[in-house]
């Protein structure tokens, strides 16, 4: 088990403006497997990926990685070194005064790892960006490139988990494509464990072996790949979901609000 | 289509001039469209909202607009005086933008928001204008109208906020709508609804409907007809059921690079863009 979650709660605010985003969660992640979890907005899917990633601090329960329990603050860069994040935004999430190079340093530099230099031509050349890219800035980028520099960045530490946070969402879908590809590419190449939060169902369903259909802080199904192919479901909101990633079709409109 | 076209565009050019040199977005674009729905599909830079809100003429003062023709019920949209293209949007033809969030106005209340409208272009009076908001939120299944009347924009969620602003552009009985991704900030049960709505007033009304959108699948489901858009131009025309029968290369490829949750595939076909496909 890569990652062990039990009982995971999580609250923002206090007292009477306590908002009780994520409701008892459990699940765990097989080493090498690809979990993905979805939901509408403001479900809690990526407070869950936060908590595990140590950017959410106020969570309660318990959280495993690799069989070591993880602390809610404080945590040794050791511990936060096995899980990276990518994020939705390539456009966001890149500082833009920064070149390629010195993003991908970054870490490097916080974690104190020497030989920076191979590295980062080893982890361009992994996802697929040629080596003169170290001397270009994010706005010299498509939003493809720029997104392969974010999971370069995830992956420069060596990690075990990547959390992915809406990869594709932002992209086209003819780079949206060539970004899941990579994604899996690399998941066989590297035996990395993904835990992947989408609202697109079809997305997750390409790349996870499990998921987690999440509604207002809980699950409230956990299905595999086949079953939502198939629309074996049990959850009448994770039929919802699916039929809408179908396409449209009119429901009554009196069901609206 | 069994009268003549609401709208019908010939050889619609859109160009952005900068100080180096000028920026074709939109070339030699042609279609028609009578009361039906019609779906515009490209990614992004591809000029479909470009297109859409040339319609519209919406674009900065500089921007050169040129089509052998573009006309609205008859008229030349190019030839009109920008008064007389007042008289058209929002009355003549309405625009639902994508997200609510920026494209409410965040220091007026929703029924001021939906009665200015009613005031601008139906002459009426405000206790009127009043009645006829609050009569066209009813008709896009807003419960409790009074109530929403008086909310800010912040204070709704997004899919109010988008049905606020189909009943908004609703108020003057429009003959053509442009949605420009109308449902993208949207989650999936919400879109449902919202796009139930638009389809039903579509349809009911007898109106005309624009959809540019991104989404295949909800294209294909939704409209009628597609127009394919790459690099500015038009590459393929299709019914929209028959967008898997597609003969143009590009949206071949776009259709097999879609993850499917129907039919699996184990890796997405890259799509090899062909430079000739820009040159039409």
């Amino acid at each position: 088990m890569m990652i062990k979650v039990s009982g995971l709660n999580v609250t923002f605010g206090q007292g009477t403006k306590a908002n009780h985003v994520v409701r008892g969660v459990d699940f765990g992640i097989g080493t090498g497997e690809c979990f993905g979890l979805v939901g509408e907005s403001g479900c809690g899917k990526s407070t869950i990926l936060g908590a595990i990633a140590g950017r959410v601090k106020q969570w309660s329960g318990e959280i495993r990685i690799n069989g070591e329990a993880v602390q809610q603050s404080r945590r040794e860069l050791a511990q936060l070194r096995q899980q990276q994040i990518v994020f939705q935004d390539p456009f966001g999430s890149l500082h833009p005064r920064h070149t390629i190079g010195r993003v991908l340093s970054e870490p490097l530099e916080i974690h104190g790892i020497s030989d920076r230099d191979v590295r980062i031509a080893k982890v361009l050349d992994q996802v697929g960006l040629p080596q003169r890219f170290r001397f270009r800035y994010p706005h010299q980028l498509s939003g493809g490139q720029r997104q392969r520099v974010a999971i370069a960045r995830a992956l420069i530490l060596d990690p075990q988990i990547l959390l992915l946070d809406e990869p594709t969402s932002a992209l086209d879908v003819s780079i949206q494509a060539e970004i899941l590809n990579l994604l899996k590419d690399l998941r066989e190449e590297r035996g990395l464990t993904y835990l992947l939060v989408s609202h697109d169902m079809a997305v997750v369903t390409h790349l996870c072996d499990r998921i987690a259909v999440m509604q207002k802080g809980k699950f409230v199904e956990v299905t595999t790949r086949a079953a939502m192919i198939k629309g074996d479901l049990s959850h009448p909101y994770t039929r919802l979901l699916r039929d809408g990633s179908l396409g449209y079709r009119p429901v009554s409109s009196t069901a609206a609000e | 289509m069994l009268d003549a076209p609401l709208l019908s565009v010939r050889n619609l050019t859109v160009a952005f001039p900068s100080l180096q040199h000028v920026l074709p977005a939109v070339r030699n674009v042609s279609f028609d469209i009578g009361r039906e729905k019609v779906g515009i599909i490209g990614e992004s830079g591809s000029g479909k909202s470009t297109t859409g809100r040339a319609i519209m003429r919406l674009h900065p003062a500089k921007t050169q607009i040129t089509a052998d023709r573009m006309e609205f019920q008859g008229r030349d949209l190019l030839a009109l005086s920008e008064r007389d293209m007042r008289a058209i949007r929002g009355h003549r033809i309405s625009m639902i933008l994508q997200d609510p969030k920026y494209s409410l106005n965040p220091v007026m209340s929703v029924g001021e928001q939906v009665a200015e409208t009613a005031i601008l272009h139906e002459k009426l009076s405000r206790r009127d204008a009043r009645l006829r908001a609050m009569e066209m939120l009813e008709k896009v299944h807003i419960r409790d109208p009074e109530r929403v009347m008086s909310l800010y924009p912040h204070e709704v969620s997004g899919g109010m906020g988008q049905r606020i602003m189909i009943s908004m552009m609703l108020i003057a009985k429009p003959a053509l709508i442009i949605a420009d991704e109308p449902t993208s900030a949207l989650d999936v049960s919400v879109r449902q609804q919202v796009l139930t709505i638009l389809d039903e007033l579509v349809t009911g009304n007898d109106m005309g409907l624009l959809f540019i959108s991104h989404d295949l699948n909800l294209v294909r489901s939704f409209c009628d007809r597609v127009l394919i858009m790459y690099a500015g131009r038009v590459v393929e025309e299709l019914r929209a059921s028959e967008l898997d029968q597609a003969r143009h290369p590009y949206t071949q490829g776009l259709l097999e690079a879609l993850p499917s949750l129907t039919e699996p595939k184990d890796r997405l076909a890259v799509l090899r863009r062909d430079p000739a496909w820009a040159q039409g």
